[in-house]
């Protein structure tokens, strides 16, 4: 049976030429980028280009450029670098409920060590109130964090507006963008960011490797120490390899971006409208537009997500939950509760999040077995028989 | 190689896939009903009981597959069995017959135990004479 990857938001494939624009920089030009002699330099002007390519995909300059581990780093860097600089001038950052816990638990360590946390509550597609956050503000604000697109339930977040409130209030305006970059058009300069978050695997790049771009004349402090790498921003000898590839990924990532929204769009679109006809009870998460053009998440009632997961997974079909179940933490996703679901509704939530190489008959493999898994499930159901009860008796 | 690589172990992956005794059981002489949907688990439990003899359980589960392979792997364990033995069972005789469970999910097979002894309560505590006239 044929594999079908339905959870590109996880990770994504390596795209085969990034692989191969990589190779090279294992053996042939593995020169430290630091070291004069022409091996080391061939892979400093390697770096550069890539720098370059991610710089033009995101209309920002290639000194404004830091590579990372990824983007938990990014995030880490952003956050804990705007506020170990910005001790003398203030204490106080706001972001949102539904933030990536690179983010969340970010926050959660700064407030632990005498920082303020506003977090923002969304509604219930997931949208941030850009009014919410300009309420917030105070004199004592140096960092507003909120993500482009949410990693669970695909919801885009009125970013350009929060940006000219951050404008105004001469605040850092950090977002976290790994779920849109290399996906959609992002533009710094539009959003109004001066710190931006970018992920390599998460575009067909290796894992392991992202950049943070950093608005010339923000001021941040470095999470190492021990080199002059990166401005000085990332001490450490610089991931070769896998900066090329994020640079190779990124530059096939530009040249199809507008088309292969529109194409999984339409994809996106026939999978929800599908799932609706086949399956009652059945509810889409998450902002019925407002959306990436990749993200499909469901709540299917009376079944659990994790049993939904495995079941596809037998009929080799990858996706995802935001069940207890399938956390160590035993608690359903943080994000649907913040939409406002009742826990019952977030453990039988399903996301698909759709990719390059997914076509119109990966769709409809799913239209074809989840009907089935759902209505096993369901007739093992207890909560399905207590409402038929209610229903009954109402 | 597995056919599918999974955190869970070759009977429990079996128990999930086909598990045995779903249902409920008209006239049941205990029922257990354990777990809230807050946590993500939810269990039914139905007894038949001859002659001090459970001979018959079926289940119904709202849970992930860990929860269903311990329902169902619980049913079959169950089955004729006295009530006497029954309460020994315990969640670690059913994690063991399933080979294992990963640690995070061990408080699925908790929530089995849990609705054994609340089906073998809801049997003991019917009046004796309306479980012996059941009983023939």
């Amino acid at each position: 049976m044929r594999r079908i990857y339905l959870d590109h938001a996880a990770t994504t494939p390596t795209h085969p030429e990034v692989v191969k624009a990589m190779l090279p920089y294992f053996t042939d030009a593995f020169g430290n980028p630091s070291s004069i002699y022409s091996c080391g330099q061939e892979a400093r002007g390697a770096i550069e280009g890539a720098r370059a390519k991610v710089a033009e995909l995101i209309g920002a300059r290639s000194e404004e450029i830091v590579f990372t581990s990824g983007g938990t780093e990014a995030d880490n860097l952003a956050l804990k670098g705007i506020a170990y600089a910005s001790e003398h001038k203030g204490n106080h950052i706001i972001t949102t409920s539904i933030e990536h816990h690179a983010v969340l638990e970010v926050c959660k360590f700064l407030d632990e060590r005498g920082l303020r946390i506003t977090c923002l509550p969304v509604d219930k597609y997931g949208l941030v109130d850009p009014d919410d956050v300009k309420r917030a503000i105070t004199n004592k604000t140096i960092l507003i964090s909120v993500m482009h697109a949410n990693n669970e339930v695909g919801t885009m977040e009125p970013l350009e507006e929060i940006g000219d409130i951050a404008r105004e209030a001469g605040v850092n305006f950090h977002s976290d963008a790994v779920q849109t970059v290399g996906h959609i058009p992002v533009n710094v300069d539009r959003l109004g960011v001066n710190l931006l978050s970018i992920s390599g695997h998460k575009l067909y790049g290796p894992k392991g490797v992202g950049a943070l771009y950093i608005r010339k004349g923000t001021k941040l402090t470095s999470l190492m120490q021990g080199g002059e790498q990166e401005r000085r921003h990332r001490a450490g000898t610089e991931n070769v390899p896998a900066i090329v590839g994020l640079g190779k990924a990124v530059e096939l990532a530009g040249q199809e971006i507008g088309k292969e929204a529109e194409r999984l769009a339409s994809l996106r679109d026939k999978l929800v409208r599908g799932l609706a006809e086949k399956i009652d009870h059945i509810h889409l998460n998450g902002h019925p537009t407002r959306r990436l053009p990749n993200n499909i998440n469901v709540s299917v009632d009376f079944v659990e997500g994790e049993s939904m997961v495995l079941n596809l997974d037998l009929e080799a079909v990858c996706a995802s939950t935001g069940s207890a179940c399938s956390s160590a933490s035993l608690e359903p996703s943080y994000v649907l509760l913040a939409l406002g679901l009742s826990p019952e509704r977030a453990h039988g939530s399903l996301r698909f999040s759709l990719g390059r190489e997914n076509s119109e008959a990966d769709v409809e493999r799913v239209l074809k077995v989840l009907p089935g898994i759902i209505a096993r499930l369901r007739a093992m159901s207890p909560l399905l028989k207590t409402q038929n009860r209610s229903a009954t008796n109402a | 190689m597995p056919d599918v690589w999974s955190q869970y172990s070759e009977k429990v992956m079996n128990h999930f896939k086909n598990p045995r005794n779903v249902g409920e059981i008209d006239n049941p002489d205990g029922v257990g009903h354990v777990g809230n949907p807050v946590c993500g688990d939810i269990m039914e439990l139905y007894i038949k009981v001859r002659d001090d003899v459970i001979v018959d359980a079926k289940f119904k589960t709202f849970g992930c597959g860990a929860a269903i392979a311990t329902s169902s792997m619980l049913t079959e364990i169950v089955k004729g069995k006295t009530i006497r033995e029954a309460l020994r069972i315990s969640n670690k005789t059913v994690v063991e017959a399933l080979d294992g469970l990963p640690a995070v999910k061990m408080h699925c097979s908790l929530l089995a135990e849990d609705a054994l002894k609340s089906a073998i309560e809801d049997y003991l505590k019917k009046p004796k004479e309306k479980r012996k006239s059941q009983s023939r």
